[in-house]
């Protein structure tokens, strides 16, 4: 396709690449050779594939059939991938996802710098530079979730272009970004590429504005590519002026069909007064004021717009009109009355779409709509027919049945706005509706906004960051900083700032809100269009080709440590969770049982049988409770757990006894709990016995008494108190607990948040990225470790007898352990709540039974015992109690040693196996 | 009547989310079936399959005899160890007790020289060292008496003790483990699964889309109550007819419907519980960490592992504040002592007020959160 001698050497070729998922074909048999050095655009509608090809062509995913050549080598091939990936960038789809939201901008940027192993002094440089030269440096401390999503963009950027790719990937990058921001960020591409030459950008893009000033294109529509050329050779070749009609126009002629440019019918002037009117709304979060002094008022079945930056308090007044937030000052009135957050009858005469989406991602389509039709209460029996009609309204008639996690974000988008729509609410609240959405659909989109507002009446609130979209609403206004700057008809306000455009109009009226603070030092001023003075230092790339580089896993640890820290409730938890287990477990778990209650049911009534009780009730190991009357009291007494033990006198006990004939006393015991049953069996054996012996005919004792002599040796504990083994095993029970749970969610985690994609696309390996995340956890449960043994030693008393170097070091092993078992389960669930709740079953029971703590090991049996052996647990208790009660060392213990490396070595390979490099 | 429907509604997308979750669905089966079985036979705390040991200097016929007089199921059969090995077995852990039987025991023994039999016991396997202690020294004894008695009958004593044993009169303790541990696994379960869900609601901002939505926060809530305590019920009811009855095969005593109800209202009370640690915790690690130190004591320390009474008074008392305490009591009287409502209502009553409290103070927080 493209023969010609002026284009350099491919970037990459791509041939017979096929995708799918399940059963949706991503990418169908795509061929390509991409120029290398240029900006290349892939444009395209919602779900054509643009994110697959650019996740495959980034190494994030795998690829499924077909070959893929990426700067000269074979990006199949797990090693060339690694060599590669410090010469690749990718920035995923969305504001700032693989970046860390408390981490500062310098932090989260120094993180990259030290994945790709530059010193310090190198990184601080490359730092500098780039925070200058994207105008961030002012935020240099401020943490990214703080950012705006401009600002979240650049930081992206920088991340991305520290370590000096040669192929820069970007999806989507300037989606939901506002026009201002949108500039700056090509206008820095720009200067980064003149920085470093013949550096290859790869960019799925939304605006068909932006694919103008592309070099290179590639237009794609159903997992095919439709066409690949200059801007302007696509231009000639469908013989259209823009790129946006010559996409339509490369059309297949099917897929054109309906498609028409559109145009809002003008406004017919009602007089039913305002739908919403905001007065005066300010809203502060502690010293940070984000709305100031909002007022405006929307009559019914207006198209009212709200563009400005991100950041700006568009969302905050939103959700100050819908009732979500309570406003600082100032008062919210909806068709009237004022918004009162409790009003159910108000909520239903409203459509609100967020701006993130807010569906259940696990529902399918079909699903969400119907159960939104149910929770706004629309007739069951319509409901069908309005899931239908949202379904074809919104053009969702083929993904009804898929996940709606699984979609692409533009058809996320429509889903989210055929909810808010399903219940024909008289107000519209939407927020960044179109982000994301492609342009086709987004024109069919606003011909249903259109048709809303003129023929139903509806009122319509939107926030966009397009302006041709701004364009088509009745009014506009204009919000910076928190406050409108200025509120009108599209065409007056592009008239009284003279530009030709409205987003030239914009841009202007941003530009004069400039005035000293933020975004002053964020835009550079006057946003001049010179070349920063600086030139970035050459590239000097620290090649490292090995499978395992320290620096790597240090640079995993130190965010990982960072994260903690700005988390100061999980890191108190983390510390305080493990010595409160210790006391209760210490305190609580006893099987002393120091005191039977028992009751008498006595038919005798005599002084003999009074004696006989009396030595029950005076012995330390029975309470007597009183006297029943009767066998059914007796069952009662037993099904109240009033006492456990009856002791049951048969009438003629005394003139039994005194004629000897043997009375027999019946002992009632509550078998519910087998161990107290047996424990009050021996009491009474025991009593009885002591009874007997005090009798004048001793003689009369069953035998041996005399013959043998029994001895017993309790070793260490020689009063078998409980708590003496018990603490120290506990110790085992707590170190289990904490930091298995810590480390549970600590990749799944970012599985759900996207960070993960930082795994997938950099050089950090596996091994260093799992040894690197738990390095940090280990030393937390190694603070707890000191601080548990200081509480056994203090607070319990109990006397440390053995080796204690023995057991830091059977500790250290069991940490590593069982941090190791919690990212196990962490690497092979999806979600957070299947983390936990693995997490749980897997620790909670092994901790308490399978560890030797209540039933010694070497007699469990079955399943039980196969389950000690295997799991950590039993081996630390061990070491604990042995080191603690035992006074022994690591001769002693050495088998034990060996058996917990083993464990973290298996942990951790079978962590390693089930962690995937690359995302299916 | 549009109430119900909604929390109908909302419930239905509970169930339909946790479908597609088949790690969790494989985690919920194994922890009412395979974990419940593997803990319940293998794990107790009384003497069972106790591990032993004999230093036999004698090797006497009677030493044999009392060698093979050590019996299963208290006991598995003795290995045997030399004299020096003593100290070094018991600190490895490797077996509990250690009979040491001295050289010529049998000839002191017919020649009335009163012989010393020593048990060598290890002191930190609390639950088993004294009344092992106890059933050997019995068992020698019997058997000693056996061997110079022969066939010759004991005299009866002055009084005779015939001990029986309500309810459980084998002292099964496979019954017992198994109906703790499903009670276990109820409280574990219908505590996370709520927890969870709202939290995963609130980090993916989905509350907050339900909070514009003709929706109040008790609808919300109690969706997810009814939808988790259903599952839960569902995996108890099946545990407990095929596992725990048909597995363990523990005698169900008293009545179903009742022991039903009675976890009805315990499940009202743990959901809301997970309600308000989800509301508590802002994100997945801190409620992780957050139901550590709730779940594990409530159920380590409700009376279902270790006997209440021999924790300190202050810890009794404070377990009565969990409904868990109530939950134990509750279903061990009705399955396993049979009892009717007239005995329950007060572990029901005192479930239903921590309910209440608990799903009220979850309602406080909830408001206070997401508003």
């Amino acid at each position: 396709m493209n023969d010609r001698t002026d284009i350099p050497p491919p970037v990459c070729r791509i041939a017979g690449l096929r995708h799918r998922y399940g059963a949706r074909r991503a990418l169908d048999d795509v061929s390509l050779e991409i120029p290398a050095g240029r900006r290349v655009g892939f444009i395209g509608p919602d779900g054509v594939g643009k994110s697959t090809i650019l996740g495959i062509l980034a190494g994030l995913k795998k690829i499924q059939r077909g070959d893929v050549a990426l700067l000269g080598g074979d990006m199949r091939s797990a090693s060339y991938r690694l060599q590669v990936c410090s010469r690749i960038a990718f920035m995923p789809q969305g504001l700032g996802q693989n970046l860390y939201t408390t981490l500062s901008v310098r932090e989260n940027c120094d993180f990259f710098g030290r994945l790709y192993n530059f010193s310090r002094p190198e990184r601080d440089a490359r730092i500098r530079e780039l925070l200058a030269a994207t105008r961030l440096a002012p935020f240099a401390d401020r943490p990214a979730g703080k950012l705006s999503g401009g600002m979240k963009q650049k930081l992206g950027l920088c991340c991305a272009l520290i370590h000096d790719p040669d192929v820069l990937v970007m999806d989507e990058p300037t989606t939901g970004v506002d026009p201002l921001s949108r500039q700056q960020f090509w206008k820095l591409i720009d200067e980064m590429r003149f920085r470093h030459r013949g550096m290859s950008i790869l960019v799925a893009t939304a605006y068909m504005e932006e694919a103008e000033h592309l070099d290179w294109l590639v237009m794609m529509a159903g997992g095919r590519v439709l066409a690949a050329g200059t801007p302007g050779e696509l231009k000639a070749l469908s013989g259209k002026e823009t790129i946006e009609d010559a996409y339509i126009a490369l059309l297949p002629e099917e897929r054109r069909a309906g498609h028409r440019v559109f145009a809002a019918p003008p406004r017919a002037p009602s007089a039913d007064g305002a739908a919403i009117e905001a007065q005066h709304l300010t809203k502060r979060f502690g010293a940070f004021t984000a709305v100031e002094d909002v007022s405006f008022t929307i009559p019914k079945g207006e198209i009212f717009g709200f563009v400005g930056s991100n950041g700006c308090g568009k969302t905050t007044t939103m959700k100050m009109v819908t009732g979500l937030l309570p406003p600082t000052a100032g008062e919210a009135y909806l068709f009237g009355g004022a918004v009162d957050a409790g009003s159910i009858a108000m909520r239903k005469r409203i459509g609100y779409m967020s701006q993130t989406f807010s569906l259940y991602g696990e529902l399918t389509v079909r699903q969400n709509l119907t159960l939104h039709a149910h929770l706004f209460d629309l007739p069951a029996a319509a409901i069908p027919a309005r899931v239908e009609e949202m379904s074809a309204d919104f053009d969702l008639g083929n993904v009804m049945d898929d996940q709606a996690e699984r979609l692409p974000l533009g058809i996320r988008q429509r889903l989210s706005l055929a909810v808010a729509a399903i219940h024909d609410p008289e107000v519209l609240i939407l927020d960044e509706p179109t982000s994301g959405v492609d342009p086709i659909a987004r024109d069919h989109f606003w011909e249903l906004l259109a048709g809303l507002s003129r023929e139903r009446q509806v009122t319509i609130f939107i926030t966009t960051h397009y302006m041709n979209e701004a364009g088509r609403c009745d009014r506009v206004a204009l919000m910076s900083q928190g406050r409108v700057l200025a509120c009108d008809n599209p065409e007056e306000l592009t008239r009284r700032r003279k530009c030709r455009t409205l987003e030239e109009a914009f841009i202007a009226y941003m530009r004069e809100d400039d005035d000293g603070d933020d975004r002053e030092a964020e835009t550079g001023g006057a946003g001049g269009l010179e070349r920063p003075a600086t030139i970035l230092t050459p590239p000097a790339r620290p090649e490292s080709r090995r499978r395992f580089d320290i620096r790597r896993l240090f640079a995993v640890a130190h965010k990982e440590t960072l994260e903690l820290l700005r988390d100061p409730v999980l890191l108190l938890f983390a510390l305080l969770v493990a010595p409160l287990l210790l006391l209760v477990y210490g305190y609580g778990i006893n099987t002393d049982i120091d005191a039977i209650r028992f009751a008498v049911l006595d038919h005798d009534g005599t002084a003999a049988s009074r004696a006989y009780v009396e030595h029950y009730t005076g012995s330390p190991y029975f309470r007597n409770r009183g006297r029943i009357l009767s066998p059914l009291e007796m069952e009662r007494g037993f099904q109240k757990l009033n006492y456990s033990l009856v002791i049951e006198i048969p009438p003629g006990f005394a003139r039994d006894l005194k004629r000897e004939r043997s009375p027999a006393v019946g002992v009632w015991i509550d078998g519910t709990m087998p161990f107290r049953a047996e424990t009050a069996k021996n009491y009474a054996e025991a009593v009885h016995l002591a009874y007997l012996a005090e009798q004048p005919e001793a003689a009369a004792l069953p035998v041996t008494g005399g013959a043998v002599q029994i001895e017993s040796r309790y070793w260490y504990n020689p009063n078998v108190r409980s708590r003496l083994a018990i603490v120290p095993g506990a110790l085992a029970a707590v170190l289990l607990l904490v930091p298995t749970m810590l480390t549970a969610v600590a990749v799944v985690r970012e599985k759900e948040l996207g960070s993960i994609t930082n795994l997938y696309t950099s050089p950090v390996t596996r091994l260093e990225f799992l040894w690197g995340k738990q390095l940090p956890y280990i030393v937390v449960n190694a603070v707890n470790f000191f601080a548990l043994i200081a509480i056994i030693l203090w607070v319990f008393q109990i006397p440390f007898r053995g080796s204690f170097p023995a057991l830091v070091v059977g500790a250290l092993l069991y940490l590593v352990a069982s941090t190791g078992l919690g990212l196990l389960v962490s690497t092979f669930t999806r979600t957070q709540i299947a983390a936990l709740v693995a997490a749980f079953v897997l620790t909670m029971v092994p901790a308490f039974q399978f560890s030797g703590l209540l039933t010694p090991v070497s007699s469990l049996t079955g399943g039980a015992a196969f389950m000690a052996r295997t799991f950590p647990a039993h081996y630390f208790l061990d070491i604990s109690v042995g080191t603690f009660t035992k006074a022994i060392g690591f001769q002693e213990l050495a088998t034990h040693y060996l058996v917990l490396a083993a464990m973290c070595v298996a942990l951790t390979a079978t962590t390693v196996v089930l962690l995937n490099k690359q995302e299916k | 009547m549009d109430r119900i429907a909604h929390i109908y509604r909302l419930g239905l997308k509970e169930l339909i989310s946790i479908r597609h979750e088949y790690i969790l669905i494989f985690f919920l089966v194994y922890s009412f079936s395979a974990l419940i079985i593997v803990t319940a036979k293998g794990t107790g705390l009384q003497v069972n399959n106790a591990s032993v040991a004999i230093v036999d200097e004698d090797r006497s016929p009677l030493s044999a005899r009392i060698r093979a007089s050590i019996r299963k199921p208290y006991f598995q059969t003795p290995r045997d160890l030399t004299f020096p090995e003593i100290g070094g077995t018991l600190a490895r852990n490797a077996v509990t007790f250690i009979i040491d039987i001295p050289p010529g025991f049998q000839t002191d023994i017919l020649a009335g020289r009163r012989p010393e039999i020593r048990i060598d016991v290890d002191g930190t396997a609390i639950g088993h060292a004294k009344m092992g202690t106890t059933y050997l020294k019995k068992m020698i004894a019997a058997e000693i008496s056996a061997y110079l008695l022969g066939e010759r009958q004991t005299p009866a004593p002055v009084v005779q003790q015939t001990v029986r044993v309500r309810y459980n009169p084998n002292r099964q303790n496979t019954w017992f483990m198994g109906l703790m541990m499903l009670v276990n696994m109820i409280t574990m379960l219908s505590i996370i699964l709520p927890a969870a869900a709202l939290l995963r609601e609130r980090e993916h901002g989905t509350v907050e889309h339900l909070l514009v939505m003709p929706l109040s926060p008790p609808e919300i809530m109690i969706a997810k109550v009814w939808a988790n305590s259903l599952v839960v019920l569902t995996g108890a009811i099946f545990s407990l007819w095929l596992v725990v009855r048909g597995v363990l095969g523990a005698p169900v005593a008293g009545s179903f419907p009742l022991f039903l109800a009675g976890t009805v209202v315990y499940l009202f009370a743990t959901t809301g519980l997970g309600i308000l640690l989800a509301t508590i915790a802002r994100n997945g690690p801190q409620l992780g960490l957050l139901c550590v130190p709730v779940i594990t004591p409530i159920t380590m320390l409700s009376g279902a592992m270790t006997p209440l009474e021999a924790m300190p008074a202050f810890l009794q008392t404070a377990m009565s504040v969990f409904p868990t305490t109530h939950y134990v009591q509750f279903s061990s009287a009705v399955l396993i002592r049979g009892a009717g409502m007239a005995i329950v209502w007060e572990a029901l009553a005192a479930m239903a007020l921590i309910g209440a409290v608990l799903f009220l103070a979850a309602l406080f927080r909830f408001r206070a959160t997401f508003r």
